[in-house]
């Protein structure tokens, strides 16, 4: 306890507040990450600030799904998976053996890149997890928290009248948006996006695109992606990996204009990746 | 890279006009068509066979499901039934019906004297032919003293005589006027017309066979040498009796049970013939005939029963009875209901497969409560919660073998621990479903955790990202999806229960039971025991129980299959 005590002075000592003065949210330090024998992820050091997008881009295999997926410990399904190092959300260590997963999971959503909704219908996709976590008093409650987190996805007129269909069948790009909305559900304060638009058409990546927009007044959000216009379009600070290392950080006109690093500056002009 | 240099190392294009081409195609097509041909000859085939073996069943066991009974106006005595007079319940029910029977069916066929007849007349009757009037008689006590019409159910040999499956039955019309020269015991019946011609020479061709016969018998007891020496004198003997009676055409012949049965219909009865010349006959009135008046032609005929009488069941004298009762119109195939509501019974015609029937539900209940809830959590367990190490490998490696155990083993087990060691009674359906849960443990397992892992993992990392833990994630997603496999995986599991015979061998449910079984620890018998204990008894009519007791099972499994097939295709998700 003593160690882990230590660990977090000193996290809030190096750094609890980003470069462009807002509140860190999730602060990294020398996150490792092992599968097996394989080290997916090297020494990486990251505040990312809460209201507000920050993108993952690098080229596949980078490690920025790995990070991503560290923050919420979905890693922890992994049976080989292996993390050091020291991970906090509002300088509490997430790995911190005292904390609840299931808390933290409650409080870190996640949109993966295929849309998976329940094969249940919308109204019960999105009142899941209200109703596991006890969000909900009354049925007026919970259909209060469903109407408002499904406006707030932005999909409330389109499946208004057909709450009581299958969420499976809804198009892809419905499905992505309640995906969301089951997400904000349960009222996260990060939300962790998994290249979210990977799987979806032009049109509707340019919904799921405003509606991040519209959702970093309220969460902090974190996006993977392999689109580097879609980073530079939806993000606030960008995150570049390559090989498993974080090699910048820092605003998204700064990385796309003039990046410090030469790898950075050779991934963004296409010449690696 | 498209630089024109560069085709020097590219490698070489097919030219597909080469002969060597064109063979090659033309080799593939022919593979293709001798794999086509091959897949098809497999198929005929085998609907060949299951098409043999379906309708080999049906055939045989169709006879089964109904039943010849004798419809005969029967008084209700009361001096037999009720002679104390007290309509106490007890006694009714042990009073002598069959006697009230016997004597309705004397009355049936009046002018049957001898002792011996008169046996084999109620002999055609099964020993329970009472019951029917014994259940009336106690659910309406007032009809003692009067006279009922009722069913009195026939002897198994009787109805299959009355089916047609003992002997053909030929019947030819008269061309002469016939004279019997009496009406009851022998009498000799002439006719103007040589109407026995035809019968003499089929004896006389039948006589020539057994010479044959006789012959080869003859060349084998002459190998054999000197010791023998007796034994070559009698067949010497005989056939030279027997071709001295072959080649006199027209001289009288001597009938024996080694022949064809002939018989006369003349004036309302029946005569066996012993002696015909073409143009006599000689025989003994089995039926006694209503005068002895002359037929005219075509009033009466000569009836050949084809198979010999010592090769059937039904003597001749009893045929007579049966085909004057059917004459009379006495005679009603009815449903038979006995195969649906008795246990089984050493006499054919009263045993059915209830008590099998209600034996094999009463074990997969005790199957299915035992094997569905310990197999899911198993399977459950091993899927999501168990470390991945040595222990749990082993563990499941043992479940993979122990679905290919062979199922006897697990009677014997069966016969160690729950007969032996927990000394559970006999022949009981609990036991019996015990060990067939064991069985079919495996099964359910492996099927529920093939199902499991075919609900893909994004719906359980999806629950997960909403804060569900690992257990809300299994019981409230993957479970519920995967409940439509483990449901087809468990009714076929329980298909496969209700098929195995061998474990219940050795817990000694493969046994005579008459009682229907009314809880888990009465004594019972299983469908598929039930049918083996038929097939081995020597009665022809449990040939047909068994073909139908078969039907029903296949009937109950193909039942059990469908409503799996139907349950996947209902419940089926597709993501």
């Amino acid at each position: 306890m003593d160690m882990t005590a230590a660990k977090r002075l000193e996290a809030e000592r190096i750094a609890p507040v980003t470069q462009a003065g807002l509140p860190a949210k999730v602060v990294a330090r020398d996150a490792n990450v092992y599968y097996g024998e394989k080290h997916a992820l090297k020494s990486v050091n990251v505040d990312i600030p809460d209201r507000g997008v920050t993108a993952f881009i690098g080229p596949s295999g980078c490690g920025k799904s790995t990070f991503l997926r560290c923050i919420n410990r979905m890693n922890d399904t992994i049976s080989s998976c292996r993390v050091t190092g020291n991970i906090t959300i509002d300088n509490r260590d997430i790995y911190d053996p005292s904390l609840d997963v299931v808390q933290l999971r409650a409080r870190v959503g996640m949109v993966f890149q295929k849309p998976n909704p329940f094969p249940k219908s919308i109204y019960d996709n999105v009142a899941y997890g209200p109703k596991i976590h006890g969000l909900a008093r009354s049925k007026a409650d919970l259909d209060e928290i469903v109407s408002a987190s499904l406006e707030k996805a932005g999909l409330w007129n389109e499946v208004k009248d057909r709450l009581l269909d299958s969420g499976t069948g809804l198009s892809g790009g419905q499905q992505q948006r309640l995906c969301i909305a089951r997400a904000i559900a349960v009222n996260p304060e990060v939300i962790l996006m998994d290249e979210p638009c990977s799987a979806l058409d032009p049109i509707a990546t340019a919904k799921v695109e405003t509606l991040i927009d519209e959702l970093r007044a309220n969460y902090c959000i974190i996006i993977v992606t392999h689109s580097m216009q879609q980073a530079a379009r939806v993000s606030q600070r960008t995150a570049f990996f390559h090989l498993g290392t974080l090699v910048e950080e820092g605003p998204t006109e700064k990385i796309f204009s003039s990046p410090s690093d030469p790898r950075t500056q050779d991934y963004i002009t296409g010449r690696i990746g | 890279m498209t630089d024109l240099t560069a085709t020097s190392v590219l490698p070489r294009r097919a030219n597909f006009d080469s002969d060597e081409m064109v063979a090659r195609v033309k080799r593939r097509y022919r593979s293709e068509w001798r794999f086509k041909a091959l897949g098809g000859a497999a198929l005929v085939l085998t609907a060949v066979f299951v098409i043999a073996v379906l309708s080999d069943i049906v055939i045989k066991g169709t006879p089964a499901f109904t039943q010849h009974s004798l419809m005969l106006d029967v008084p209700v005595r009361a001096d037999v039934v009720d002679p104390k007079g007290t309509r106490n319940p007890e006694d009714l029910r042990s009073a002598d019906y069959f006697a009230l029977m016997r004597e309705a069916l004397a009355t049936a066929i009046p002018g049957i004297e001898g002792r011996a007849e008169k046996k084999r007349l109620s002999g055609l009757l099964s020993s329970g032919a009472g019951n029917e009037l014994r259940d009336r008689v106690l659910a309406d006590p007032t009809i003692i003293g009067t006279t009922v019409k009722v069913p009195l159910l026939l002897s198994d040999d009787s109805d299959i005589y009355l089916k047609g499956k003992q002997t053909r039955v030929l019947t030819v019309p008269s061309r002469g006027t016939a004279t019997p020269s009496g009406t009851t015991g022998e009498i000799t019946v002439l006719t103007s017309a040589n109407d026995f011609a035809d019968d003499l020479v089929t004896v006389k061709k039948a006589l020539a066979a057994r010479i044959e016969d006789e012959k080869s018998r003859l060349a084998i007891a002459e190998g054999r040498g000197e010791s023998q020496a007796s034994e070559v004198a009698n067949l010497k003997d005989e056939i030279a009796a027997l071709s001295a009676r072959a080649h006199q055409p027209g001289v009288e012949e001597v009938l024996d049970g080694k022949m064809p049965s002939l018989m006369v219909a003349i004036n309302g009865g029946l005569v066996k013939l012993n002696r015909i010349s073409a143009s006599s006959a000689t025989g003994t009135v089995y039926i006694p005939l209503k005068s002895a008046d002359e037929a005219a032609p075509g009033a009466w005929s000569v009836v050949t029963y084809e198979r010999p009488e010592s090769n059937r069941k039904t003597t001749d004298i009893e045929a007579a009875f049966l085909e004057k009762l059917r004459a009379d119109g006495k005679v009603e195939n009815r449903f038979n209901t006995i195969f649906f509501t008795h246990g089984d019974s050493r006499d054919a015609e009263l045993a059915g497969i209830l008590g099998s029937l209600v034996g094999s539900i009463l074990m997969l209940i005790v199957t299915l409560s035992l094997a569905l809830p310990f197999g899911v959590l198993a399977a459950v367990y091993l899927e999501e919660f168990a470390p991945k190490n040595k222990l749990t490998n082993l563990i499941e490696i043992n479940i993979n073998n122990l679905a290919a155990v062979p199922s006897i083993v697990f009677g014997l087990l069966g016969l160690a621990v729950f007969l032996n060691f927990f000394g559970l009674p006999r022949s009981a359906p609990l036991v019996g479903g015990l060990v067939l849960a064991l069985l079919v443990l495996p099964t359910i397992i492996i099927a529920a955790r093939a199902s499991m892992k075919a609900v893909p993992p994004s719906i359980k990392e999806a629950a997960l990202g909403v804060g569900a833990s690992h257990q809300q994630a299994i019981f409230h997603h993957v479970l519920p999806l995967a409940t439509p496999g483990i449901m087809t995986g468990t009714i076929i599991g329980m298909a496969h229960a209700l098929g195995e015979t061998a474990p219940l061998l050795m817990i000694g449910m493969l046994a005579f039971i008459v009682d229907v079984p009314q809880g888990f620890l009465d004594p019972a018998t299983a469908l598929p025991a039930q049918i083996y204990i038929w097939s081995d008894l020597p009665e022809q009519a449990f040939e047909a129980k068994t073909a139908a007791a078969i039907m029903i099972l296949l009937g109950v499994l193909l039942l059990m299959n469908g409503l799996a097939i139907w349950l996947r295709s209902k419940f089926e998700r597709r993501w």
